[in-house]
């Protein structure tokens, strides 16, 4: 009878000091070893945070090739300052702030500040954006966008789009077009780089 | 996955509605069970407003006296329709205590009364899963299972729905404990157990994990505390329901 099922057989086991703590310690032992197992590294969750490409909300993660070969994702950057910049080769505006980009990121690296330029390359060419990078003696890295999907996560509008990021993946400034000056790049990435010590 | 709904000119916000659907729910179940245990439905019913009132009310003045300036300037936002400007954990605590006091006052039963609460707690966690669905909280990590949903850029677990489908199978278990003759405490008690064991699970799904020493998930540490607790509790109630006997 249902009715004397739990009574009957349960609470007796609930009852017994030896059983329900053998009971109890089976049932932590698992629940530790889920949590082992299910244990993730801070830059790979986002810590109550939603993302979207917004100001004030966490980077989309994505991981892609590199010009120059490996891979990048980025949020193995977190605790540095990130730069990601979307570019092709053919937009003049892009073109004009290559060089103050590089120079922020000469200036600034060693301080934990890194770019990532990602190449829309499903509307440019992987070929066209290695002359390009070479042309202008870019020395950051460049990521390659094959497919559309990262600057369709970022809703790219228009280029260039420039996302600021600061050390913990919160993106704090988003600057649809260009060409940036140096002092506007400056200045950003100033502001998100922990104090001098 | 649903935050607004339009219908004409309105936008409707889901997720507020369907919380409110858990609460007006929830009330229901809590009443159905006062009167099933022959026990006066309104100072159960009371317990549980004023303690939603009173969480709401101090969410918003904990969260107030947080910003004292700008609510000292700007007075009026005080009753502002916002739930952004509200403190959760603060609001939670104030709830909490006033329904304490309210169930002292009256001096409600403290083990039967929270058995009673028990199956309006169960649905209410139906909705609160669903309610997160609708506003996309608490999502899941990515993944290429092909069950995820799409959703903030990535194809992820879609954990809502976990939880939603694990709350309904701890409702369920606790509709049919309830009638079972076993120790004041019990179904309370119980709950918590199968509720945290699925938050635990769940949350190692996550994507929106906050992490403690390093590579902990805070959300399982505090399941398997309630875990360890109730288990514990479960014993304890039962020894003193033997006692008394």
């Amino acid at each position: 009878m249902s009715k004397t099922y739990v009574s009957g057989k349960l609470i007796p086991h609930i009852r017994d000091p030896l059983r329900w703590f053998l009971f109890s310690l089976a049932v932590l032992l698992a629940g530790v070893v889920w949590v082992w197992a299910s244990a993730a590294p801070a830059n790979s969750v986002t810590g109550g945070r939603i993302p979207s490409p917004r100001e004030g909300f966490v980077a989309p993660d994505f991981t892609l090739e590199l010009l120059d070969g490996g891979e990048v994702t980025l949020s193995d950057l977190r605790g540095q300052v990130v730069l990601l910049n979307l570019w092709a080769s053919w937009c003049p505006p892009c073109r004009e702030e290559m060089p103050a980009i590089q120079n922020v990121y000469n200036r600034y690296q060693a301080r934990g500040f890194t770019v990532i330029a990602l190449n829309t390359t499903y509307q440019d060419g992987e070929r066209e954006a290695s002359e390009f990078i070479e042309e202008m003696g870019l020395s950051f890295p460049v990521a390659l966008d094959r497919t559309g999907e990262v600057s369709r996560r970022y809703l790219l509008r228009a280029l260039p789009t420039t996302f600021f990021i600061d050390t913990e993946g919160v993106i704090q400034k988003v600057v649809v077009g260009g060409p940036m000056s140096e002092a506007l790049i400056r200045s950003t990435v100033e502001a998100l780089l922990p104090e001098e010590e | 996955m649903f935050p607004t709904l339009q219908l004409g000119s309105f936008a409707i916000q889901v997720p507020g509605l369907v919380l409110l659907g858990g609460v007006w729910v929830g009330l229901g179940l809590a009443s159905r069970e006062a009167r099933r245990q022959h026990v006066a439905t309104d100072p159960v019913e009371g317990l549980i407003l004023v303690g939603l009132i009173a969480g709401i009310l101090g969410a918003r003045v904990w969260y107030a006296v947080r910003f004292i300036d700008v609510y000292f300037e700007n007075p009026l936002a005080l009753i502002a329709l916002n739930p952004a400007t509200l403190a959760p954990l603060e609001g939670a605590a104030t709830g909490l205590l006033a329904a304490w006091v309210y169930g002292q006052r009256k001096k409600l039963p403290l083990w039967q009364t929270l058995d009673i609460l028990t199956p309006g707690l169960a649905v209410f966690m139906i909705f609160f899963s669903l309610a997160n669905f609708a506003s996309g909280d608490a999502f899941g990590a990515a993944t290429e299972v092909s069950w995820g949903i799409h959703l903030w850029g990535a194809v992820r677990h879609p954990t809502q729905l976990y939880s939603a489908v694990w709350s309904s199978g701890v409702l369920a278990a606790v509709w049919l404990l309830r009638r079972e003759p076993t120790f004041p405490g019990f179904v309370f008690v119980a709950w918590v157990l199968l509720a945290s064991m699925g938050r635990l699970v769940i949350e190692g799904f996550r994507g929106d994990s906050q992490i403690v020493l390093g590579v902990l998930r805070g959300g399982q540490l505090l399941s398997m505390l309630l875990i360890a607790a109730s288990l514990l509790g479960l014993h304890i109630l039962a020894l003193r329901a033997d006692n008394r006997d």
